[in-house]
């Protein structure tokens, strides 16, 4: 239950944490940022990397950022930093809301949002986030800088399409229209567990009718994502049960199901169509 | 590859000058290395909460800290709650509710509450009760430790 030895490499700058990065990396060189994650994975010795990159003294790496299009949020943004909405977009209040369901207080106060999405745990609030809303993962080595698009970033459990080298220096998440409303809701067996499924939906009121119909999925594939096929049974229709429950129907025969030693295809598929619902009634709220 | 690093924690006021390896988590260092074993630790993964200590005002697991990212920062742990013989008011609640059996949850609750307590003093109850689910507690069934919170939270707003 103690981590592996390794060397510690403290940079105070971007710039030196991307030399320090491009040098360690192929030798199993990861970065250090709230530790949430990956000390616990360590101390399992699931992970033994022989340096680690400790971001947490670079200056400049804990901005949010509100430009009117989009939020910016930088590296080291650590979950508790949402608890109270950053933005009076709708965002602000739809992070803060899904903040709360992140792992525990004191997990929050060092958890930080971009590690979530560079874990890439299939389960993660953040991940269900970047891929509802469609962010832009902003990567940074020394050899310049890649915006990749949230469909693109996630390669299955663990693992994402950013390359040994590259640190997710930023994420950027498109501001909700003024009028969007939200909903989330997440199944796990204990306060703060990981979720088992977790659904994230946003749309619009048009004439009393759902337009721009996201939902999210996390926790039941290996990846999170968009359900086109839920988003069909919601746009054009009146909030309310019967297309609440359609789209849960949806999202329940369109998925992949992930299956555990806990959880068979079929639970996954009727969590799933619990969790899509419950996010959309939690919308009306 | 790994050598000792000498640094200096500071635990509840005091200065600890300790040499640790970068692996050193900032639970085994305040409890070996710097004597300090009010801290308890269970489970070494982040899951319990029982070593739950204060750094620069956070409530944080110090075993998914490395005792080398504390240095510079201000760190209390329950050995620092009471003033002399007067119990923090935390500490008296817990003993008035009977809010510990054992005993070896209660440093790292004691942290957790005062920790978000003197974060947000104004906290709901029902928030508070999302925070306590944070650790675990195998002895109380948790009720008397929700009880001696609240009770506290009355008391530290005074």
């Amino acid at each position: 239950m103690k981590p592996a030895p390794f060397v510690r490499h403290v940079p105070r700058s971007l710039d030196e944490a991307l030399k320090i990065l491009a040098d360690v990396a192929g030798d199993d060189g990861r970065i250090l940022a709230g530790g949430q994650s990956l000390v616990p994975i360590m101390a399992f010795r699931l992970a033994k990397p022989a340096h680690l990159v400790d971001i947490n003294e670079v200056e400049g790496l804990d901005k949010i950022a509100d430009d009117g299009k989009a939020l910016t949020i930088g590296a080291r943004v650590r979950h508790a930093a949402f608890h109270k909405p950053v933005t009076g977009n709708p965002l602000g209040a739809l992070l803060a809301y899904v903040a709360r369901h992140i792992a525990h207080y004191p997990i929050r106060m060092r958890g930080t949002f971009c590690g979530s999405l560079a874990h890439a745990d299939p389960s993660s609030e953040w991940c269900l986030t970047a891929a509802t809303l469609d962010a832009v993962m902003v990567a940074k080595s020394i050899n310049g800088t890649r915006e990749i698009k949230a469909a693109e970033f996630f390669d299955g459990i663990m693992s994402t399409h950013l390359k040994e080298d590259e640190l997710l220096a930023e994420v950027r998440l498109p501001l909700l229209p003024a009028d969007a409303r939200f909903g989330f809701y997440e199944f796990s067996r204990r306060a703060g567990d990981f979720a088992m499924s977790a659904s994230l939906v946003t749309y619009r009121l048009d004439g009393g009718k759902i337009v721009d119909a996201r939902v999210g999925l996390g926790g039941a594939e290996a990846s999170p994502r968009r359900i086109p096929e839920a988003e069909a049974e919601l746009n054009g229709k009146a909030a309310g049960d019967a297309a609440f429950r359609a789209a849960g129907e949806a999202a329940s025969r369109a998925i992949e199901p992930l299956v555990d030693h806990q959880t068979d295809a079929d639970y996954r598929r009727d969590l799933v169509r619990v969790v899509v619902r419950r996010a959309l009634e939690h919308s009306l709220t | 590859m790994s050598e000792k690093t000498a640094l200096t924690l500071t635990i509840n006021g005091k200065d600890h000058a300790i040499s640790v390896e970068p692996r050193r988590t900032l639970a085994d260092a305040i409890r070996e290395d710097c004597g300090q074993t009010g801290t308890h630790i269970g489970c070494e993964h982040g899951v319990c909460g029982a070593c739950t200590v204060i750094v620069d005002d956070a409530p944080v697991r110090s075993c998914l800290m490395f005792a080398v990212q504390a240095e510079g920062k201000k760190i209390r742990t329950v050995e620092g709650l009471a003033d002399g013989d007067t119990l923090h008011p935390m500490q008296q609640a817990f003993m008035d509710n009977h809010g510990l059996q054992c005993g070896f949850c209660t440093p790292g609750f004691l942290m957790l509450a005062v920790g978000v307590l003197e974060r947000e003093p104004d906290i709901s109850d029902e928030d508070l009760i999302d925070v306590l689910s944070s650790n675990l507690c195998r002895c109380t069934g948790y009720q008397n430790i929700i009880k001696s919170v609240r009770a506290a939270a009355q008391e530290m707003r005074k």
